[in-house]
């Protein structure tokens, strides 16, 4: 049957026929997309290596939770689900431009599977999609050009706004969805006029609407708009395939790319250089990012993806007290540098010095490591390598803040960055002893024990925190475990040393620290630092299981191994309102959110409130080990944000269970004026105070 | 440019706890960490910078004994091109000005425009830089905080003085300069940058090498001789505070505001 309109293929244009066009421009669309995508390829292929075609399971899963899925997406609940409509949109209305762009030269084309009743059923679905995403498109214009959510814009410093290219890309999307629709409307209208049956449009969608809107006009118009909705349709599909590589749109083609090679595990830092081994670390002649090219090529895809929709910038806390850095930019600025320096015309320029250049110091040194960005990130973009990597380029450069020179040198020294005695690292075990605590074995005394407390260098040095490590032996011994420490054999666990770039001095700390553990004999390890817990876990090889305390606690307390009671009277926490703040290193970096609140709510009696961040949105405290020498340009403290924060939950009690968010904390409760309204305590110390010991 | 720069191996006062042995003849130095004294670091830093600017190269020096190779390591790994250990079992024991004539002897073998030392050593009595010039009949000047190449014969160097405010003097090459810290920013040296190092040649010289006179070196020909360490005895109205950090705070508050130095 023929339609009583000429299909785009049989126009004819000055004797041309469309079948002419309907070649040419997706011949010369591909073509030129092509020659772009090498362009952007090129600095990919120069890139360091990164080895991320291993796990191939884990990937597709992450493929289909994260970009299929969008899992990430309803985190921000407006924008998110606009994206999802507008993402599921463009799932389904592929289908329908593959084969319109085959419709240009085969009229009566139909994709396999697609002729007969799933044809139909997929032609309604296509047009509600369609709808959907005009819609979506249309609120997300109105929120990027009125609404202006604060996250959108653009500090000076960091370049010129993106309101400009996100309205016009909105608006080539717009434009795909009418000219599509017209295209399929009039067609309709061409054949009810003509008496041929049609084919029912789906109510309240824009071709239906178009076809409302076109019932009376005469056929010269419909022809024309039926051609000038194909061809513009199809102009547009490839000029906006074209210009997707441009800009921050290249997430729609790099996004599924950049999901299924993102860095798996947690917590964990990527080596100096892929394919090196740690004993031929001397033979590199550089180490770290110096140069753009220095980067991975995964790091780079990193830069092509990012989307700009600002959500790390948004959860980040150095970004939130004013300090200079801001994840989001560091994608930016990288992707504008490749683009710049690998341009679609003329000669590549390599090897410009990205310090000093794109970044500065402060901007990398700010970062603590938290990975709030990185578990916002809709598209999966790593941001605490490209920090490690940068860091590790600095201090091969020897260009390190003058404030962590001293703890380096003592880290190199003594093992610690407080430049103590090794010999006064169990001081504390006397301390304890004294107090009429629990004896505690010292294994470089030539004691033995099932288990090992690995203290680490705060909570061995620091009086505050050493109350941490008093109340984590009172707990393992009140649950009866046979535990030692390693005393002046320990060395600092070096989570942050390697955080910090200097990874030969965290080799040496490693090795150490690793030979000590092994010639104790212990079949466990148990800390009360998650930094440490963390490391141990993730950097080191090859040690008997590590568990942090709150775990153990959790279980203990399951077992009935230990046995707690309410407080009693004020000041033992009656009338007490308590609230947990989850460690960047044992929540986000080791997924450990349930063990300590089910250790607080074992405790009875104990009222507990959640802060508005909390679990993998927790705010990060200021940051540990070398953080706290680290001198940071900012507005306010981390630790009083986060004070405030639990102030506004409620809370007069912030417990938590890392000995360097109790130094922070406790400092922010003093720089907020909040003392003797809110107090801070680690969540063995807790423990302790309520253990029913009696029993 | 060539520039020597006198370095030395001190133990390090922020990674010890200084303590005064019993008989009183010196301090406690079984346990200590020793690290390059911390004014020479920058004085390393400041010829490297200024050889980076103009051209020429970097020497460091040390008098010492095997342990003190480390100290000209560290500095080479910074980026100086050479380092020479003086070394003689005569050396030992000798005071400040037996010190500048073991040095004045690698200078007067050497070729070399612009002499550093720091202003002090942690262990020392910041006397070496200036014996050495005398010796040497060379301009110096000391607590430097500024140098600016004029040309290969003249210098500017800057001292900071009261108030805050900086002080320009004209110098004629070659010259000694003792420098003070916060002339500059000390680049980082990790351990990577000490192992690239760890195989180059250090030559060592001895007082026979160095043509220097017998008479002012060792304890025997010392002129300044330590007589002993002691705790000096509390004076009137010095109190040592003693507890826990956070006792010692309370009571210092305590203090300050019965005195009215706060409110």
């Amino acid at each position: 049957m023929e339609p009583a309109l000429i299909p785009p293929a049989h126009v004819t244009f000055l004797g041309i026929p469309g079948a002419f066009f309907s070649v040419l421009i997706p011949v010369v669309g591909v073509a030129l997309f092509t020659y772009i995508m090498a362009k952007r390829l090129a600095p990919m292929v120069l890139a360091a290596p990164d080895f991320r075609f291993d796990r191939v399971k884990d990937r597709v899963a992450a493929v289909i939770k994260l970009w299929l899925g969008q899992f990430k997406q309803p985190r921000y609940r407006t924008a998110g689900i606009l994206h999802i409509m507008i993402f599921a949109g463009f799932i389904i209305l592929s289908l329908r431009s593959i084969s319109l762009v085959i419709i240009g030269v085969s009229p009566d084309f139909h994709l396999p599977g697609m002729a007969g009743g799933p044809g139909h059923v997929y032609n309604i679905l296509k047009d509600y999609a369609a709808t959907m995403v005009f819609i979506a498109c249309a609120i997300a214009a109105y929120r990027r050009a009125i609404v202006k959510p604060a996250r959108y814009a653009v500090p000076e410093k960091y370049g010129h706004d993106h309101t400009g290219e996100a309205i016009f890309v909105l608006g080539l999307i717009c434009t795909l969805l009418i000219s599509e629709s017209l295209f399929e409307a009039t067609a309709v209208v061409g054949n009810i006029q003509a008496g041929l049956p049609v084919e029912a449009l789906a109510p309240l969608t824009l071709a239906w609407l178009f076809k409302l809107m076109l019932s009376g006009a005469g056929t010269g118009a419909l022809q024309g708009l039926h051609t000038a909705g194909y061809f513009v349709h199809d102009l547009t599909f490839f000029f906006f395939l074209c210009f997707l590589p441009l800009g921050k749109h290249f997430h729609v083609i790099t996004s599924i790319f950049n999901v299924y090679f993102m860095k798996l595990d947690r917590g964990a830092v990527k080596p100096v250089r892929h394919g090196v081994s740690e004993d031929k670390l001397d033979e590199l002649e550089s180490f770290g990012v110096k140069k753009f090219e220095d980067f991975t090529w995964k790091h780079m895809l990193d830069f092509y993806s990012c989307a700009d929709c600002g959500r790390c910038s948004d959860q980040c806390p150095a970004n939130a007290v004013g300090r200079p850095l801001s994840p989001r930019f560091i994608s930016i600025k990288a992707r504008d540098y490749a683009f710049g320096h690998y341009p679609l015309r003329g000669p590549f320029k390599s090897g410009e010095p990205l310090i000093g250049g794109i970044y500065t110091e402060d901007e990398i040194w700010s970062c603590t490591t938290c990975g709030a960005c990185e578990e916002e990130c809709p598209v999966t973009i790593e941001y605490i390598n490209k920090m490690v990597d940068l860091r590790r380029g600095m201090v091969d450069e020897g260009n390190v803040p003058q404030s962590l020179q001293k703890p380096l040198a003592a880290l190199e020294k003594r093992g610690n960055p407080y430049g103590k005695m090794e010999k006064k690292r169990a001081e504390w075990v006397k301390a304890l002893a004294k107090e009429g605590g629990p004896e505690v074995k010292v294994f470089d005394g030539g004691d033995t024990a099932e288990t090992l407390y690995f203290v680490d260098s705060v909570t061995s040095y620091d009086d505050r925190i050493q109350e941490i490590g008093k109340a984590t032996a009172r707990a393992l011994s009140a649950a009866g475990v046979d535990y030692g420490i390693l005393g002046s054999l320990e060395k600092d666990s070096g989570n942050e040393v390697r955080r910090f770039g200097e990874e030969m001095l965290f080799v040496e700390l490693k090795e150490q620290n690793t030979e000590a553990i092994f010639e104790s004999g212990a079949k466990r390890i148990v800390t009360a630092d998650p930094h440490a817990f963390n490391t141990l876990r993730k950097d080191y090889k090859g040690l008997p299981p590590v568990e942090h305390i709150s775990q153990f606690l959790s279980r203990a307390i399951a077992e009935g191994r230990i046995k707690l009671k309410a407080g009693e009277g004020e000041g033992n926490g009656e009338g007490a309102v308590y609230t947990y703040h989850d460690p960047c290193y044992l929540g986000r970096h080791n997924l450990l959110y349930d063990a300590p609140r089910q250790v607080l709510d074992a405790i009875p009696g104990l009222k507990r409130v959640e802060m508005t961040r909390c679990k993998d949105r927790s705010f990060c405290c200021g940051g540990g080990g070398l953080y706290l020498f680290y001198e940071p340009i900012e507005d306010r403290r981390m630790g009083q944000v986060r004070v405030e924060m639990a102030a506004e939950a409620g809370a007069s009690v912030i417990v938590t269970a890392c000995p360097f968010c109790l130094v922070n904390i406790e400092d922010g409760i003093k720089t907020s004026g909040m003392e003797g309204k809110i107090t801070a305590i680690d969540l063995v110390e807790l423990v302790c105070r309520h253990m029913d010991v009696a029993n | 440019m060539e520039i020597l720069v006198c370095v030395k191996r001190v133990p390090d006062t922020s990674e010890n706890e200084i303590e005064i042995n019993s008989s009183g003849s010196d301090i406690q130095r079984d346990d200590l960490v020793y690290s390059v004294n911390e004014w020479d670091n920058y004085a390393v830093e400041e010829a490297i910078q200024i050889r980076d600017n103009v051209g020429g190269s970097v020497t460091v020096v040390t008098v010492g004994d095997d342990d003190a190779e480390e100290v000209l390591r560290r500095e080479m790994a910074m980026g100086a091109d050479k380092g020479v250990l003086l070394k003689d079992d005569a050396f030992e024991g000798s005071d400040g000005r037996g010190v500048a004539a073991i040095i004045k002897g690698e200078v007067e073998k050497g070729n070399y425009d612009l002499i550093l030392t720091g202003a002090q050593a942690d262990d020392g009595a910041g006397q070496v830089g200036g014996m050495l010039a005398a010796m040497l009949d060379m301009p110096f000047a000391s607590l430097v905080n500024r140098i600016d190449v004029v040309d290969d014969k003249k210098i500017n160097v800057g001292r900071e003085i009261a108030g805050g405010n900086q002080e320009m003097n004209e110098m004629s090459l070659p010259c000694v300069l003792s420098i003070q810290t916060g002339i500059n920013e000390p680049r980082y040296v990790g351990i990577r940058g000490i192992r690239k190092v760890a195989s180059v040649e250090i030559p060592v010289k001895g007082a026979a090498d160095l043509g220097v006179d017998a008479a002012v070196i060792g304890a025997a020909n010392a002129r300044v001789k330590r007589l002993d360490y002691f705790v000096p005895p509390a004076g009137e109205g010095a109190e040592m505070l003693e507890g826990g950090v956070d006792e010692i705070i309370e009571k210092l508050i305590d203090m300050l505001k019965s005195k009215g130095g706060i409110k």
